[in-house]
């Protein structure tokens, strides 16, 4: 093949099993992870229609969304949790799946899972019944969230029906200042090209910046993909991401692995290729951000002010921005650093890695959290605690007054015991300020791990660059 | 999957952008291991007060929307999550169609699974019909899938793309498993084709 194409193009064609003359393809899906939330529907479709899985060995699952994060061992109080906990349990005993429960030290967020256990692989398809899938595309992998009605298909046939989608190249260049993360990078991405920018895109990620970031930086942007609108971001796989996977549990061994590497240098996106659109951002001019509204694009810089939504032209944007302020309970011309807060929430599949750990702590080593307010923090994994553990973070945290919890997924969405409260306000890792996310009229603000131990110290937010000082 | 048979009915108005996929099925209806009886949660934050009445505000709570099976929503509604929730939820209250200037993805692709009919339309197509919609139920819209097109109370056309194969779909109510089981060989001639390729998978 001659003509110069992308990294998602160099992919979708590895995984053609077909293509129709409407343009309709028949892709082939190499792993599948699954949860417990969107499969209990699936399974049952299987059931009814006397169907198997066809691949259990590319399938696997793991609680997350329900866990509790405090002691488990008496088991999950809430009922309606713990039947769909079970359901997951006795659906992957029925259908041979590998499954991780809630005991097991390599459970955690299905995100985090993936990676860490090597079944994310560069040039793979990914797929898992919940929209954060984009974060498996940090290794140069075409990941995807889907509804239930297609993990039923993948179940069933090990492929998915799609279109392709198009390109879009986001190109973060620059070095990024200290002080500004991952999380301040994609945020930015999304203030720029809004929550529904990338949509019918698989969007790209390149530049000096994206590759400075390591690979937990780098699964922090691709995990918020779906927050600008693209089903798929993805970073062209390097030195980085082989030395990341070597030696995973269900990494290729010995000549696969060099082999594998042959394949995935392949795959970066030539030169010329060609891209539908293109984004430049430029890294060196980025801070610290923090959103103010209920839509992952409503960022501002921790030094601005909430804005005044009258500006805007449109008036069903102007009209929902308005509504989002009364929610928030803000003011338009409020200091970002005049917002105090009730509660931090530090973990998600956006920012519950290791690397995330490390750098809460290194802020908030010798000091104390704000009396005024809780935090918590909810490691992604039980291997990211036990790594924590081992690196005396957790000793840290809990000298800090921070809550050092069991993994899952937790305050994210608060459909465990993790909840805010009304009218709470909250400082949060996670990737999203929808209403009532993170409990009923709870109010987020989104920052990353180091401004949000920043703001745990100062019960208010503050930029972390003054705060480290 | 059920046919997508025509529709006219009321079109109840949502002039929202990004209606996320977390306001229209709030998390606690996803407890369910079951499709069915997601309605009572549609839109729960926004319908109900906090005593679990109803919030006589919202949209669908006042009586001329009450039967709407349409609904006119801002640009990128079904953002967020993946959850098949939101159109089951959806459905189950009876609305069959969205229109919008844009959709998620994700959301999208969930409602062809269901028999629910996702229209896009530019921005002065949509604001036309959300001012018919503030008629009421004096204004009910036609939507026809076999002709692509939704025609106002007034006998104003409009028409609409969808994807060829979809509209398949919708219109015969395929289950698309089952066409892609019949494609048994060739996922099989390609997972053979994969073994000696790219054995580390
Ligand atoms: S941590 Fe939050 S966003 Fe991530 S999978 Fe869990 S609920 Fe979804």
């Amino acid at each position: 093949m001659s003509k110069s194409r992308t990294i998602y193009d160099k992919i979708w064609d590895d995984h053609l099993v077909n293509t129709n003359d409407d343009g309709t393809s028949l892709i082939y899906i190499d792993r599948h992870l699954v949860h417990e939330v969107t499969s209990p529907q699936a399974f049952e479709g299987l059931r009814m229609t006397k169907r198997k899985v066809r691949c259990p060995e590319k399938t696997l699952a793991v609680v997350d969304h329900n866990v509790p994060t405090t002691d488990r061992k008496n088991g999950i109080e809430d009922e309606e949790s713990r039947i769909q906990v079970e359901a997951l349990e006795k659906n992957c005993k029925e259908f041979d799946v590998e499954y991780f429960n809630e005991l097991d030290i390599r459970q955690g967020i299905v995100h985090v899972v993936g990676p860490e256990q090597g079944f994310t692989l560069p040039g793979t398809t990914i797929m898992c019944g919940d929209s954060h899938t984009s974060t498996h595309g940090a290794f140069g992998a075409l990941a995807m969230g889907i509804g239930t009605s297609e993990v039923e298909h993948i179940l069933a046939t090990q492929t998915l029906i799609q279109r392709k989608a198009k390109n879009f190249r986001v190109n973060v260049g620059g070095t990024a200042p200290d002080g500004v993360t991952a999380k301040d990078i994609i945020l930015s991405i999304i203030g720029e090209i809004g929550a529904g920018g990338g949509t019918g895109s698989v969007i790209e990620y390149t530049g000096k910046a994206i590759s400075d970031l390591s690979m937990e930086g780098r699964m922090t942007v691709c995990n918020m993909s779906i927050e600008g609108g693209a089903r798929a971001g993805l970073i062209g796989p390097d030195e980085k991401t082989f030395s990341y996977i070597k030696d995973r549990p269900r990494s290729p061994k010995g000549d696969d692995f060099d082999r594998a590497v042959g394949y995935w240098n392949a795959l970066n996106s030539d030169k010329d290729a060609y891209f539908d659109r293109d984004v430049y951002l430029d890294a060196a001019a980025l801070p610290p951000v923090v959103t103010w509204g209920t839509s992952p694009e409503d960022v501002v810089s921790i030094n601005g002010e909430v804005p005044d939504p009258e500006g805007i032209d449109d008036e069903i944007r102007k009209e929902t921005k308005k509504s989002a302020l009364e929610y928030m309970d803000l003011k338009p011309g409020t200091k970002i650093k005049d917002i105090e807060l009730d509660v931090i929430f530090i973990g998600s599949c956006t920012n519950g890695r290791i690397e995330d750990l490390r750098e809460v702590a290194k802020v908030v080593e010798g000091h104390h959290v704000n009396e005024n307010l809780n935090a918590m923090i909810v490691p992604g994994s039980g291997l990211v605690k036990e790594q924590a553990i081992n690196e005396g973070l957790d000793k840290i945290f809990m000298a800090a007054g921070f809550e050092w919890r069991e993994p899952g997924c937790s305050m994210c969405l608060a459909m465990n015991p993790d909840k805010l409260l009304p009218g709470q306000r909250c400082a949060s890792t996670s990737n999203r300020n929808f209403e009532g996310r993170q409990g009923f009229r709870g109010r987020t603000h989104l920052v990353s791990p180091a401004m949000a131990a920043a703001a745990a110290i100062a019960g208010r937010f503050v930029d972390v660059r003054d705060f480290v000082k | 999957m059920e046919k997508f048979k025509n529709i006219t009915a009321v079109a109840a108005p949502l002039p929202e952008v990004n209606v996320d996929t977390d306001k229209i099925i709030p998390k606690q209806y996803l407890k369910t291991i079951e499709r069915t009886g997601l309605g009572k949660g549609l839109f729960s934050e926004l319908r109900y007060n906090d005593d679990g009445t109803e919030n006589k505000d919202f949209v669908l709570n006042k009586s001329q929307y009450r039967n709407a099976k349409i609904l006119v929503a801002g640009d990128n509604f079904g953002c967020g999550s993946s959850r098949e929730h939101a159109p089951w939820a959806l459905l189950d209250y009876g609305i069959k169609v969205v229109i919008s200037t844009s959709f998620a993805d994700i959301f999208y692709n969930n409602c062809f699974k269901n028999g629910m009919l996702p229209i896009v339309l530019d921005e002065k197509e949509v604001s036309l019909l959300m001012e018919e919609t503030e008629r009421g139920s004096n204004a009910t819209l036609s939507v026809d899938l076999e002709s692509q097109e939704i025609t106002t109370s007034d006998g104003n056309k409009i028409n609409f793309k969808i994807d060829k194969f979809l509209k398949h779909c919708l219109l015969n109510g395929l289950d698309d498993i089952a066409l892609t089981l019949e494609k048994n060989s060739e996922i099989g001639s390609y997972e053979d084709k994969i073994k000696s390729q790219r054995p580390w998978l």
